[in-house]
C-alpha cells in the first residue's frame, strides 16, 4: 500500500482553481519532489494531506488515514516544514522545542534528552536559550527542522527547505533529508523550486502547474522521455570552427561557436549521426561530440514551453 | 479532550504575552490603578478634605434617593464613614469589572490575532489537536490570567480599602456579600465577555493592534455600567448584580459558540 495516494483531488479558493484533479502516489521511505513555479499548488497540495485543507472534490489516504476524518491521529505521524518557520520569536529555541513536544505528545520520560538531541543535531545547543528573534534566518530553518522531527514522524512534509539558505546549509539539510530516507526508512514530501536538489534528492518528482500535474516520474526517466533536443558540444580543430558552424548552420540546430573550436548545437539524439557526417563532408576534423545529459531543468522547460504553446 | 496539548499552548500564549512590554505594561497598570490607588485615594480624602458643608447635604439627598435596602444598610455608618462605604463598595463596584474586561481583551488579543501577525499560528494548525481543543486552548489563555488578576486584585482592593479606611471605619467593611457575587460570578463572565469579543473581532483582524481598538469598544457598555451607577440612573445591589452576571453568561453563550463557528482549521489557514 502507497504511504500517501491522492487521486483526482480539486481544490478552490474562491474563483481560484488551486488543484485541479491531481492524482499520484507515494511509496514508503520515497523522496518524492513537488515540482511547479509559484502558485502551481505545492503548498495546498501539502495541507490537504495533513488535513488542515478539505478537497473540493476526490481524496486522499496518508498512513492508510483518510486527511478529512482522521486529521489529528494522521499529525501525530506527520512532520511539517512549512514555508515560513513559524516559530515564537519571543521564546527560546528550547521553550519552542518544549512546547511542541507536549502538543506532539513526546513521551514525558524522553522529552528532555529529545530535545537536547534535536538541539544538538542541528547545532543550536549553544543558542539554545537565546530568543529566537535574535536567530540569522538559517539558525530559524534548523529550529523549524528540529521542531518538524522532534516527535519522529513517519512522513516529514518539507515545504521548499532550502529557499534563501546559503550554500553550505542547504547542503547540510540536503545530507539530512538524505539521511532520513535512506538511513531512516521514512517518506519525504518536498516541495521545491530548485530543481538542481530535486534531481540530486528526489527518487520520483512530479511536475504541478496550474493545479495540474503535467509530469510524474523518476528525474532521470522524465528527462529521456520528455526532452529530445539535447545541447551537444563539438571539438574540433580550432581553424576550423567557421567551416563546422557554416555546415551545423546548414541544419536546423541553433548552432553556436563557443571559441575556437568549440561549437554547440541543439540536437534531437537521432539526429547526432547524421550530424557528424555533414561535419566530415565538410571536412572538420571532429576530436569530440558531447551530448549534454538533460537535466530536470530541460524537463521543466520542456513542460513549461509545451503548458503555455510556445 | 488532550490536556496536555491545551496546557501547552496556554503555557505558550502566556509566555509570549509576558514577553511583550505593550501587553504587559496594561496589564500591570490598569488593575493598581483601579483597585489599589482609587480604593486608597478614596478612603484618604475624606480625611483631608473639608466635609462638613454642601458634600454631605448632596450626599444626604442621593443616598434618600436610594433603595430602602441600601439606606438600611447605610444607617448603621456616621457621616463620613457613609460615603467611604458607598464609594468602595457601591460606586467602584462596576470598575472593578473593567479588570478582567481588560485583561481577559489584551490577552485574547494577543492569541488570536496576535498570532496571526506573528505568523505562529500555521506550525499550530499542523498539530495533531482538533479545532476545539486548540480552540479552548486559546479562550482558557485570556480567561484564567484574567481570572487571576481579578482574584489577585480583589483581595488587594480589600487589604487597600480596609487599610486605608481604618481611621474612619474602625472596623473591617469589606468586603460584601454582593462583591463575593460580583468576584465569583459577574467577573468571569465578563472576562467571557472581552475574550469572546476579541476572538470574533481577532478573525477579520490582521495584527493585534487593530483587534485591540475595535475589540476596545467592549469596555463601552462598561462604561455605561460605571455612569450609571455613578449618576444614580441604576444602583448596584447584591440581586442587581446577580442578574447582571446572568445576562453576561447569556451573551458570552452565544458569542463564543458564533466564534467556535468561526474557528475552523481550514477558515483560519485561509485568512492567515
Ligand atoms: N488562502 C488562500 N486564499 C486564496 N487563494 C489561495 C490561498 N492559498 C492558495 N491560494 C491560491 O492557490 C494557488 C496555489 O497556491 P499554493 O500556495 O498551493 O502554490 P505553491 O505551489 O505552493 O506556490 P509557491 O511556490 O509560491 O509557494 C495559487 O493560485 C494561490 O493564489
Ligand atoms: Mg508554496
Amino acid at each position: 500500500m502507497p504511504t500517501i495516494s491522492i487521486s483526482n483531488v480539486r481544490k478552490a479558493f474562491g474563483d481560484v482553481q488551486a488543484l485541479d484533479g491531481i492524482s499520484f502516489e507515494v511509496n514508503s521511505g520515497e523522496v518524492f519532489g513537488l515540482l511547479g513555479h509559484n502558485g502551481a499548488g505545492k503548498t495546498t497540495t501539502v495541507r490537504l494531506l495533513n488535513g488542515v485543507l478539505f478537497p473540493s472534490h476526490g481524496q486522499a489516504r496518508v498512513l492508510g488515514l483518510d486527511p478529512t476524518t482522521d486529521g489529528p491521529a494522521l499529525r501525530r505521524r506527520t512532520g511539517v516544514l512549512t514555508e515560513t518557520p513559524s516559530l515564537d520569536e519571543r521564546l527560546t529555541a528550547r521553550d519552542n522545542l518544549l512546547i511542541y513536544a507536549d502538543l506532539y505528545d513526546v513521551p514525558p520520560s524522553k522529552l528532555g534528552r529529545r530535545v537536547d538531541e534535536m538541539l544538538e543535531q542541528f547545532e543550536l545547543t549553544d543558542r539554545a536559550d537565546d530568543k529566537v528573534g535574535a536567530y540569522s534566518k538559517g539558525m530559524k530553518q534548523r529550529l523549524a527542522l528540529a521542531r518538524a522531527l522532534l516527535h519522529r514522524p513517519e512522513i516529514l512534509f518539507l515545504d521548499e527547505p532550502t529557499a534563501g539558505l546559503d550554500p553550505v546549509v542547504a547542503r547540510q539539510v540536503h545530507d539530512l533529508i538524505t539521511r532520513l530516507s535512506r538511513r531512516e526508512g521514512r517518506t519525504v514530501l518536498l516541495c521545491t523550486h530548485n530543481l538542481v536538489e530535486a534531481q540530486q534528492l528526489c527518487d520520483r518528482v512530479a511536475v504541478l502547474e496550474h493545479g495540474r500535474l503535467v509530469a510524474l516520474g523518476a528525474p532521470d526517466e522524465l528527462a529521456r522521455g520528455l526532452v529530445h533536443r539535447l545541447p551537444v558540444e563539438f571539438e574540433v580543430a580550432p581553424d576550423e570552427t567557421a567551416a563546422a558552424l557554416a555546415a551545423l548552420q546548414t541544419l536546423d540546430t541553433n548552432a553556436l561557436a563557443r571559441r575556437d573550436g568549440r561549437l554547440t548545437a541543439q540536437l534531437d539524439r537521432d539526429a547526432i549521426p547524421v550530424t557528424v557526417e555533414v561535419l566530415l563532408q565538410a571536412g572538420v576534423h571532429i576530436y569530440r561530440v558531447n551530448p549534454q545529459q538533460p537535466t530536470l531543468e530541460d524537463v521543466y522547460f520542456t513542460l513549461h514551453r509545451k503548458e503555455n504553446g510556445v | 479532550m488532550n490536556t496536555r496539548a491545551i496546557r501547552a499552548v496556554i503555557r505558550k500564549d502566556l509566555k509570549v504575552v509576558t514577553q511583550s512590554k505593550g501587553v504587559m505594561i496594561p496589564l500591570i497598570i490598569v488593575p493598581v490603578m483601579l483597585l489599589v490607588a482609587m480604593p486608597a485615594l478614596t478612603a484618604l480624602l475624606p480625611m483631608f478634605t473639608d466635609t462638613s458643608s454642601f458634600r454631605l447635604t448632596e450626599l444626604d439627598a442621593f443616598i434618600e434617593q436610594m433603595p430602602a435596602g441600601l439606606q438600611a444598610e447605610l444607617a448603621g455608618y456616621d457621616e463620613l464613614q457613609r460615603i467611604v462605604a458607598l464609594v468602595v463598595i457601591y460606586e467602584f463596584a462596576p470598575m472593578y469589572l473593567m479588570v478582567p474586561l481588560m485583561v481577559a481583551s489584551v490577552i485574547a488579543a494577543d492569541s488570536f490575532a496576535g498570532e496571526k501577525e506573528r505568523k505562529t499560528l500555521e506550525a499550530l494548525i499542523y498539530t495533531p489537536t482538533t479545532d476545539q481543543e486548540l480552540f479552548v486552548a486559546k479562550l482558557l489563555s485570556a480567561w484564567l490570567p484574567a481570572m487571576a488578576v481579578a482574584l489577585i486584585g480583589f483581595v488587594l482592593y480589600g487589604v487597600t480599602a480596609n487599610v486605608a479606611a481604618w481611621p474612619i471605619m474602625g472596623r473591617l467593611f469589606f468586603p460584601h456579600v454582593m462583591w463575593l457575587v460580583l468576584v465569583t460570578w459577574v467577573a468571569p463572565a465578563v472576562a467571557g465577555l472581552g475574550l469572546s469579543t476579541m476572538v470574533l473581532v481577532s478573525a477579520r483582524a490582521q495584527t493585534f493592534q487593530e483587534a485591540y481598538q475595535i475589540g476596545g469598544a467592549i469596555v463601552l457598555p462598561m462604561l455605561l455600567l460605571v455612569v450609571g451607577q455613578a449618576t444614580g440612573v441604576m444602583y448596584f445591589s447584591t440581586g442587581l448584580v446577580f442578574v447582571l452576571g446572568l445576562a453576561l453568561w447569556a451573551v458570552d453563550v452565544a458569542l463564543i459558540r458564533l466564534g467556535r463557528r468561526a474557528f475552523q482549521r481550514e477558515t483560519v489557514l485561509i485568512q492567515l
